[in-house]
């Protein structure tokens, strides 16, 4: 018997969890949560592991039918979300009952909710994740995006009573997504094919989430980055947050749905901790970037 | 070239060791590979193996400097130690026809006849440099410079699983249907994707491949045994 059967999807809900490491070398992106911050929030909030599978939805979200008593956890993006048509709060433990509807409504901030549930979603592993990876059709429910009808289980945790947790974040962790950013990154390692202006240009202006965007990679429009002599390269690996800059001069950076491998020169890459602000971006919100230093970022975080 | 060390951000670090694709410059990243996991160096997480570098994630408790400077050191030892053996995968490969329909393209591009195109590809001996573009999609080098072709004007939206292709000298196998831009003259039944499998990719960077021709009856025979789980 399941404990959750999707009403209506959204425009793109999957299940993510921490990510599908060790096997890059064999072209198989990480894939995960695209704002790990939010994500992790989710599961602590309702006590489940830091790996635990939750719901990614993407600007609009999904209409969630419960079967089961338990208690779950909004984060990340705020649409509006809703149990059987009153508002409630994000950021907290909110108990539901078997017949209850989880719904979503307007998008008042941010781009992705996070939908966590007290044992996390019960779904099988594909190479150590239940992260979704829908254009390589692997983790997951089905290796796909969800859909009308789905149905979804919970793990069960033993010696714990789910319905009395009632925990709420301390709103000092609650972060706030603005529609113009600021995000912080370390050059490198192509910063060599990029003039001085370019590198000047890349820095100092405005850039602006296009639409394409999506789990992939985030096209930005702005100002052309000045390369030296184009920006093919040899291919080479992408973490996550990579910005490349194609031979037009217009940033991409890449996110959790990223290939393992690509031909375009890195000019920087976003510091871990804010990739959640570009993971909350939508289309046409406004970036700026301002570089610093990898003994800065990592001292601050020691 | 001397190796390069920087920053992919911080939680990851590019180790290059060239920036052309060359066999040297590969077998000094799979040698470095090696080497970085068997150490099972304190605070990284996943090596990822390229053309010319390796990309590093680690843990930012490490700190760069102090992670930079023990890799410096691991690549000092490098010389000294021993190759592994390498592995040699035959791929059996049904060319030309429907299953390589631009094979007419690459022999007049060529100028040489289908025939030879076929033996001078099925003759070459190829490294794994990367694994990538799909899952499991082998970058190999080594192609007859005779042979090689540029890529196609427009890519195919559709390029069927199996299909062998041509683009530059570099040839490729695709493990899934997916979009493709290579010259494709032929398809090789065997499976070089498989999710369920522990290791889920039949190539990893550093081994060799072999292109053997084979016929229709024999491609059918092979198909049979790769869906029966045999192969």
């Amino acid at each position: 018997m399941s404990d959750l059967e999707i009403i209506s999807p959204g425009l793109f809900t999957t299940v993510q969890d921490s990510g599908r490491y060790g096997y890059q070398s064999y072209g198989i992106p990480v894939s995960g949560a695209m704002d790990m911050y939010a994500y992790k929030m989710a599961n602590y909030i309702l006590g489940n592991s830091e790996s635990d599978a939750v719901l990614e939805a993407t600007i609009s979200g999904p209409r969630i039918l419960f079967r089961s008593p338990m208690e779950i956890a909004l984060t990340g993006g705020d649409m509006s979300p809703s149990l059987n048509g009153d508002m409630i709060e994000m950021w907290r433990s909110v108990e539901v009952k078997p017949g209850d509807v989880l719904s979503f409504g307007e998008l008042k901030s941010g781009a992705r909710t996070y939908i966590a549930f007290f044992g996390g979603l019960d779904i099988p592993l594909t190479m150590g994740s239940r992260s979704t990876y829908a254009r390589g059709e692997i983790g997951g429910y089905l290796g796909r995006q969800l859909r009308e009808g789905d149905k979804l289980k919970v793990f069960r945790k033993t010696g714990i009573d789910g319905g009395s947790l009632s925990k709420r974040l301390n709103p000092l962790y609650i972060p706030e997504y603005r529609e113009e950013k600021q995000v912080r990154v370390v050059l490198g390692p192509q910063k060599e094919y990029f003039s001085d202006l370019g590198i000047e240009t890349f820095l100092c202006s405005e850039y602006r989430c296009t639409a394409q965007i999506d789990r992939m990679g985030y096209r930005l429009t702005g100002p052309k980055v000045e390369s030296i002599s184009g920006t093919d390269i040899v291919s080479d690996g992408i973490a996550f947050g990579a910005i490349q800059i194609t031979n037009g001069g217009e940033p991409i950076i890449m996110m959790s749905d990223r290939q393992t491998v690509g031909g375009y020169a890195k000019i920087a890459c976003v510091v871990w901790d804010d990739l959640s602000k570009i993971a909350q971006s939508k289309s046409g919100d406004r970036i700026r970037f301002k570089s610093v230093a990898i003994e800065e970022v990592q001292s601050a975080r020691l | 070239m001397k190796t390069k060390y920087t920053c992919s951000g911080d939680r990851a670090i590019t180790v290059e060791f060239g920036d052309k694709i060359s066999e040297t410059v590969s077998r000094r990243v799979s040698a470095m590979k090696r080497e970085v996991e068997r150490r099972r160096i304190y605070g990284v997480e996943e090596v990822v193996q390229t053309y010319r570098s390796l990309l590093i994630y680690y843990d930012p408790i490490r700190g760069y400097r102090e992670l930079e400077k023990e890799l410096i050191e691991i690549e000092r030892t490098l010389e000294t130690e021993e190759r592994t053996p390498e592995r040699t995968v035959e791929i059996p490969v049904l060319y030309g026809g429907e299953f390589g329909p631009d094979i007419e393209a690459v022999s007049r591009h060529c100028g040489l006849p289908v025939d030879e195109v076929v033996k001078r590809h099925a003759e070459g001996r190829y490294l794994v440099h990367m694994i990538g573009f799909t899952p499991g999609f082998p970058y190999l080098g080594g192609l007859d410079e005779s042979i090689s072709a540029p890529r196609r004007d427009t890519p195919r939206l559709k390029v069927m699983k199996g299909s062998v292709g041509i683009a530059g000298v570099q040839t490729g196998i695709y493990p899934i249907e997916s979009p493709g831009g290579w010259n494709i003259i032929g398809r090789t039944p065997l499976k070089l994707y498989s999710p369920e499998r522990e290791v889920p990719v039949l190539l990893e960077p550093g081994d060799y491949v072999s292109f053997k021709s084979i016929d229709r009856d024999e491609y059918k025979r092979l198909e049979n045994m790769v869906e029966r789980g045999e192969l």
